[in-house]
């Protein structure tokens, strides 16, 4: 299973699945993060604590246990 | 801006009242600015406004009310931010809602739209930023997009302040003719759906104020207001299996068993739909955009550290170099000014309470003005730019293993600012335990009020070109104790589960030289306002308290010892010994010999012991407290006229250290303490901060002050 805390940088994925807990899924809806959603992996923070994805236009940080729930698939 | 003022503002005929909603980073706060020419202070970072904020104004024939609320990206309540506008937008009266969205990235911005439409409130789409849309090649079809969505949609750029107009006028338009309803569309399985809840509130002839259809899109939502509504009516018992068929059919066409979801993705789609309908874009070669390439200097893995701790040092630097230039001339006045005055009043007391009370005291605390300046200014650019969600993201990851949040170094660097605004800001922290965590936190970063303090000790203890270096350390490591503190609370007091960071980074932005200089100017003011009410009238009481009561034995001794001696230098030696020995014996004098033993460990004599707790009412007082004791005890030896020079002659480095250390970690002032109090939520709060702050003050400073005095023995 490939999740989005496994892409590398400037890779481009779409969104297969949100495994994450209620709460949590509807703050990643809220930001446009749900089933077919595109996504680009921007930067990494030091020791890939946390990432910057691009979603549409807008640039959203995560931690890396948040992206572990997000699955993903390479286009 | 509380409850009753809003409900006082009653919805009549000629008046307008509309809640402005967004998602954050719009532009709300901007767009009020330029409807109204008022002043809000607008932030590039999420949660600027957390409190609603409300602005009046005339336009036509009408009284305009508009209410600024939180920014919010969906109605789930996951943040205080979101609460507090969903929970306005359902129960408060208000007459339609002016919805903002950027323009250069609908697609986002309709999500939360779509939630609007189905609450059955008139609505009118104000397209911001269009400037900026118009950059990117970005052309919106507003009419058609009115037309498409029944909700009339106004391009407007709040920076250009162009299309304000129109937006006004279709307002009005909306409010004389009336609304039609919102077209939301949804897929085919979701409509089937919904014509068959429709269909059986018609065949029941359900009486209701909302349209059928929007009764049904809220039931299938599980819309909790709408069910309660139903629940206590007949046809509930009939609805409820349909219901949730209808619920199951729907889940099942999204694969997802989670129907908010299964909506918001009935969301995307129509708005998908929409914005291929409305937008065009020239497409251009995907190229990098210039936010990102400067995030890709900014936050680089390596170097993305090292450039914030150089702005960090930098600002402290230019806050200490380029603010000491005008301090020089604003002791100078204030010298001046006590010379002049003193020498108009012909009263022994009287000119030493204006003298020595209200101006050394007043002065001593303007004196610091244009480090403040500096200080704000540096961190309004922090916030207007966009750099501080950048920080926050580099951050997080050595945050999170203090137990604490990357969205705490929003307040926690606020905190260099004001603990108060700082408390305040915590709220953008959602889980409870994170935000207790980061509140008890955010006395370590020093405030503004505090800098005086350091500023003083440091051009004491240092020379001028290492003082920056000094307080830049004192800074820092005032943050490092912080961090340590917070993962000790979150190993014993606050345990448990992290809250997610899911955040948006917002573009960068050019700082608006006008934002920033109202930001700092109602900041300085508010500085000086306390400086000529507060901390005057804490300078008087103190000089009183120094000052009384008088010791006719004393006097009369001297007196005449000082006749009896010959050259100047030992009349003024013992004018020095009565003056010192006056203050002992006044009111202050005897609270500091009370107190003193308390801290005689570390090392502070009586003076020092008094400043430390009328710091409690607020940080400047310190500053202020001890000018009028050292300047009292001084003001015959004209070489040392300076407190500057009376702190370094009076008081040891080790004892100055651990000064320093109590004002980094004790209690905040007594305005800060109160906010805190009520972010916090409870008053036992206050006590747990006021114990967990005097012990660490206490036993680090004790440890300093041994440690200091041993080294320089």
């Amino acid at each position: 299973m490939n999740t989005l805390n496994d892409c590398k940088k400037a890779c481009k994925v779409k969104v297969v699945k949100l495994n994450a807990p209620s709460d949590l899924k509807q703050r990643l809806i809220s930001f446009g993060i749900m089933k077919e959603t595109l996504i680009e992996v921007l930067e990494y923070a030091p020791a890939k604590s946390t990432i910057e994805v691009k979603v549409g236009k807008m640039r959203i940080a995560l931690r890396a246990q948040e992206a572990k729930l997000i699955e993903v698939e390479k286009i | 801006m509380n409850q009753e003022e809003i409900k006082a503002c009653p919805v009549i005929a000629n008046h307008i009242k509309i809640a402005l909603v967004g998602q954050p980073n719009v532009g709300k706060s901007m767009l009020i600015n330029s409807v109204s020419n008022a002043h809000l202070h607008v932030g590039n970072f999420s949660g600027v406004t957390v409190d609603k904020t409300e602005v009046l104004f005339d336009y036509k024939d009408y009284h305009f009310t508009v209410v600024d609320l939180p920014g919010t990206y969906a109605f789930t309540d996951y943040t205080i931010e979101e609460r507090v506008t969903h929970d306005y937008l359902c129960a408060e009266a208000y007459d339609l809602i002016i919805n903002v969205v950027d323009s250069t990235s609908l697609e986002k911005n309709l999500q939360l739209t779509a939630e609007l439409m189905s609450m059955s409130k008139s609505i009118v789409i104000a397209l911001n930023m269009d400037d900026e849309a118009q950059k990117e090649n970005i052309d919106i079809n507003a009419s058609y997009m009115s037309e498409l969505m029944g909700i009339p949609c106004v391009k407007v750029s709040a920076a250009t302040k162009s299309g304000i107009e129109g937006l006004l006028d279709a307002v009005i338009l909306v409010k004389e003719q009336g609304a039609q309803e919102a077209k939301l569309v949804f897929s085919e399985a979701v409509e089937e759906e919904i014509a068959g809840i429709v269909n059986y509130l018609t065949k029941h002839k359900y009486k209701a104020v909302n349209s059928y259809r929007n009764i049904a899109i809220n039931l299938l939502k599980n819309n909790k207001k709408t069910y309660a509504k139903l629940h206590d009516d007949p046809i509930w018992t009939e609805l409820q299996p349909i219901l949730i068929e209808a619920a199951k059919h729907v889940e099942l066409h999204h694969d997802s068993d989670d129907i908010k979801e299964a909506f918001a993705e009935e969301y995307a789609s129509f708005n998908r739909g929409i914005v291929t309908e409305v937008v065009q874009q020239e497409i251009s070669i995907e190229e990098k955009t210039l936010t990102e390439k400067i995030d890709s200097v900014l936050i680089n893995s390596y170097f993305g550290i090292p450039i914030f701790l150089f702005f960090m040092w930098g600002l402290f630097q230019l806050t200490f170099e380029i603010g000491s230039i005008p301090m020089d001339w604003i002791d100078a006045f204030f010298g001046w000014a006590g010379d002049t005055i003193g020498a108009t009043i012909a009263n022994d007391d009287i000119r030493s309470l204006v003298v020595d009370g209200l101006i050394a005291g007043v002065g001593a605390v303007v004196l610091f003005v244009p480090n403040i300046i500096i200080l704000f200014i540096g961190i309004a650019l922090l916030e207007s730019t966009g750099y501080m969600s950048r920080v926050a993201f580099l951050l997080d990851g050595f945050f999170h293993k203090f137990g604490m949040h990357g969205q705490s170094f929003i307040p926690l660097v606020t905190g260099f600012g004001c603990s108060i605004p700082a408390y305040m800001s915590a709220r953008i922290l959602k889980n409870d335990r994170d935000r207790l965590l980061t509140l008890f936190i955010i006395g370590f970063m020093s405030c503004g009020a505090r800098l005086p303090v350091y500023v003083l000790f440091a051009g004491a203890f240092f020379a001028p070109e290492m003082a920056g270096n000094i307080l830049f350390i004192i800074y820092i490591s005032g943050a490092i104790l912080g961090l340590i503190a917070a993962k000790i609370l979150k190993l014993t007091a606050f345990k448990g589960a992290d809250e997610p960071f899911v955040m948006e980074m917002p573009k960068y932005r050019l700082p608006s030289i006008k934002l920033i200089w109202h930001t700092v100017v109602t900041k300085t003011m508010m500085y000086l306002k306390k400086a000529g009410t507060f901390i005057a009238a804490a300078s008087i009481l103190i000089w009183f308290l120094s000052n009384y009561p008088h010791s006719d034995i004393l006097e009369t001794e001297y007196a005449s010892k000082i006749e009896q001696v010959a050259t100047e230098e030992e009349k003024s030696l013992l004018k020095n010994k009565l003056a010192e020995q006056l203050l002992e014996q006044s009111y202050l004098g005897t609270i500091g010999k009370f107190s003193e033993p308390i801290f005689e460990p570390l090392g502070f004599d009586w003076k020092m012991s008094v400043a430390l707790q009328t710091g409690l009412a607020a940080k400047e007082v310190v500053v202020s407290t001890l000018g009028v004791l050292y300047a009292l005890g001084d003001d015959v030896d004209e070489e040392n006229s300076s407190l500057i020079q009376a702190i370094s002659k009076n008081i040891s480095f080790a004892s100055a250290i651990a000064f320093i250390v109590v004002i980094m970690i004790y209690l905040p002032c007594l305005a800060a303490s109160i906010v805190f109090t009520r972010e916090a939520g409870h008053i036992k709060y206050f006590f747990y901060l006021f114990a967990f702050t005097s012990i660490a003050a206490y036993s680090l400073a004790f440890v300093a002050y041994n440690v200091v005095s041993f080294l320089t023995h």
